[in-house]
């Protein structure tokens, strides 16, 4: 009986807006679906960090390097305030880097996709990060409020981002004829990948009832689909690239474009592990981890050691 | 060699050094033991780039012509690359980032506060905005060398061995040649033998904290002012320059 109290309490308060902080009380589902949620967009942050940083060695003048360096430390920076997000919800950031590690937990599959040409660097900017930004912005209103904060400062981070990747690319489309086939290839191997991130259709997100119900959600995945789509669309125009979608069409009725299928099958593989990039992507991470181990000893180890100095020295 | 060229030399040389060491710091981008440190190297890794380029703008200054601080960067081969023979060595572990770090931060410390007193304004005012960042560089590589050399006997060992294998290669920052003479007569350089006895004093004293030791010989590789480099840089070179290489004239 008081358990159902509780919970009307709980959702009375997400009803009328009122953030949900860690020392409140939360129903064990509510906890679960966020903790699963952050930790897969911290993860999807630091995996993120690898396919761009296949490029910094690479990249063809200076102003750039230090764009793509920047751009992908405050991915890491994301994936800081994220983790420490999580760790609101009781679960500390080294459980759930094993969780990566051993695969059990997933992260954004956009990232086991190669980053092959420099045009990608731009292209992940402006349709990755357009797609997360679509995703994100939602989320600045999230019921949680730890993960509603980060996600405030992260938006700012990811626009500007998204700018930057666009103005790169509408460079190379000023350029050459072999950078202009760069971009157009990068938008023929990002597009359905980059519109998949939103996730499966309506019909088949079995949690997305409830999330919007916590108002951890707001949207469906379909309707940010389209808006972001909408969106693309007309950048890609001013870019004077094609969407490699034969059935995209502008559907005056609707007001919103009409687009192809999404190869689900092809989604649902990468997601279970067997996209181009699957294995490096976390073979790199888990090797990073496990080469770093020795220095995270030593770190722990310097610091007792210098915490039982100043002790004998205080006694 | 006029002051001219030496100067351009000279500056040529300060830009090569954080170009690569931040080329070499931004391998590490992504792979870092932790998150915390994988940010802070890329942190360094800009901050040398930064410097690099202001460093290029000037050269194209003192040049006189229509060159970009990329036609610097991109463009030249090995044998034009002045950078010290240290930052171009490869990352092989942390420990060895470490040392390579703190070995060349401790010497660019003390470079950059005699080079803000520089009678070259413009050079002055590099190393015056440079000075605040290295400080920091100098914090977070020195704290990383107490805590690997005072950490575990893993740490221990690994940092020693790094120490041995790269402490060749800390000579050269303390090597006059001509354009150093010629400059310094100028008051626009700086005396680096001068520098080497405060260097040593830092060096050892943050050692012996740390429990690591000095190795005891005093030869020195050398060769990267003039032109003269390890087989590393050859290969930094080819991916950083492969693009603009590749596809001559094109705007990025």
């Amino acid at each position: 009986m008081k358990e159902t109290n509780i919970e009307d309490q709980f959702q009375a308060k997400i009803d009328a807006e009122i953030k949900i902080e860690p020392k409140d009380w939360m129903p064990d589902t509510y906890r679960k679906t966020l903790i699963r949620q952050i930790a897969q967009h911290a993860h999807s942050e630091i995996v993120g960090m690898l396919p761009e940083a296949n490029w910094i060695t690479r990249a063809p003048t200076l102003r750039r390097k230090a764009a793509l360096l920047a751009k992908i430390q405050d991915e890491g920076g994301h994936g800081l305030y994220l983790y420490s997000a999580v760790e609101t919800l009781g679960v500390e950031r080294d459980e759930l880097l094993d969780e990566l590690h051993s695969g059990k937990a997933k992260y954004s599959s956009i990232f086991n996709y190669p980053t092959l040409t420099w045009a990608d660097m731009g292209t992940i900017g402006w349709l990755v990060d357009g797609a997360a930004i679509m995703n994100q912005i939602p989320l600045c209103r999230c019921s949680y409020g730890p993960y509603s904060r980060a996600m405030i400062r992260i938006c700012k981070e990811e626009s500007f981002h998204q700018r930057q990747g666009y103005e790169l690319l509408l460079t190379m489309m000023k350029g050459t004829d072999a950078q202009k086939r760069m971009v157009q290839d990068a938008m023929n191997r990002w597009w359905w990948p980059a519109i998949s991130m939103f996730g499966p259709n309506d019909a088949d997100s079995p949690h997305t009832a409830q999330s919007m119900k916590w108002k951890i959600k707001r949207f469906t995945n379909d309707e940010l689909r389209q808006k972001f789509v909408d969106v693309t669309v007309e950048q890609a125009k001013i870019l004077g690239i094609t969407v490699p979608d034969p059935d995209l069409k502008w559907n005056e009725e609707r007001g919103h474009y009409d687009f192809g299928q999404i190869n689900w099958d092809e989604f649902w593989e990468v997601v279970k592990g067997d996209g181009p990039c699957n294995r490096e992507r976390l073979a790199a991470r888990k090797n990073a981890w496990d080469e770093g181990a020795w220095v995270r000893e030593a770190a722990s180890a310097y610091a007792d050691k210098k915490s039982k100095r100043q002790k004998t020295a205080a006694a | 060699m006029t002051k001219q060229e030496a100067l351009l030399k000279y500056v040529l040389r300060l830009a090569d050094n954080v170009s690569i060491l931040g080329h070499r710091l931004g391998e590490w981008c992504g792979h870092g033991p932790v998150l915390e440190q994988d940010i802070a190297m890329t942190n360094i890794a800009l901050d040398c780039i930064g410097q690099a380029r202001n460093y290029y703008q000037y050269a194209s200054k003192i040049e006189g012509i229509d060159k970009t601080e990329d036609d610097y960067a991109y463009l030249r081969d090995p044998l034009d690359y002045y950078n010290l023979l240290i930052v171009e060595q490869p990352n092989k572990d942390f420990a060895y980032t470490i040392v390579r770090q703190y070995f060349f931060d401790v010497f660019h410390f003390l470079f950059l506060q005699k080079l803000s007193d520089s009678k070259d304004k413009q050079l002055a005012a590099i190393a015056e905005k440079a000075i605040k960042e290295v400080t920091y560089h100098c914090k977070w590589s020195g704290d990383w060398v107490l805590r690997l050399g005072d950490g575990t006997d893993t740490s221990h060992e690994k940092m020693q061995h790094a120490i041995d294998i790269l402490w060749t290669y800390t000579g050269e920052m303390f090597l006059m040649d001509e354009v150093d003479e010629i400059l310094l007569k100028e008051k626009i350089g700086v005396d680096l033998i001068g520098l080497r006895q405060e260097w040593l004093k830092i060096v050892s004293e943050h050692f012996k904290e740390a429990t690591l030791t000095l190795p005891e010989t005093t030869w020195s590789q050398k060769g990267g002012k003039q032109g003269y480099h390890s087989e590393h840089l050859g290969y930094i070179l080819a991916d950083m320059q492969y693009l603009p290489r590749t596809y001559p004239g094109s705007i990025w």
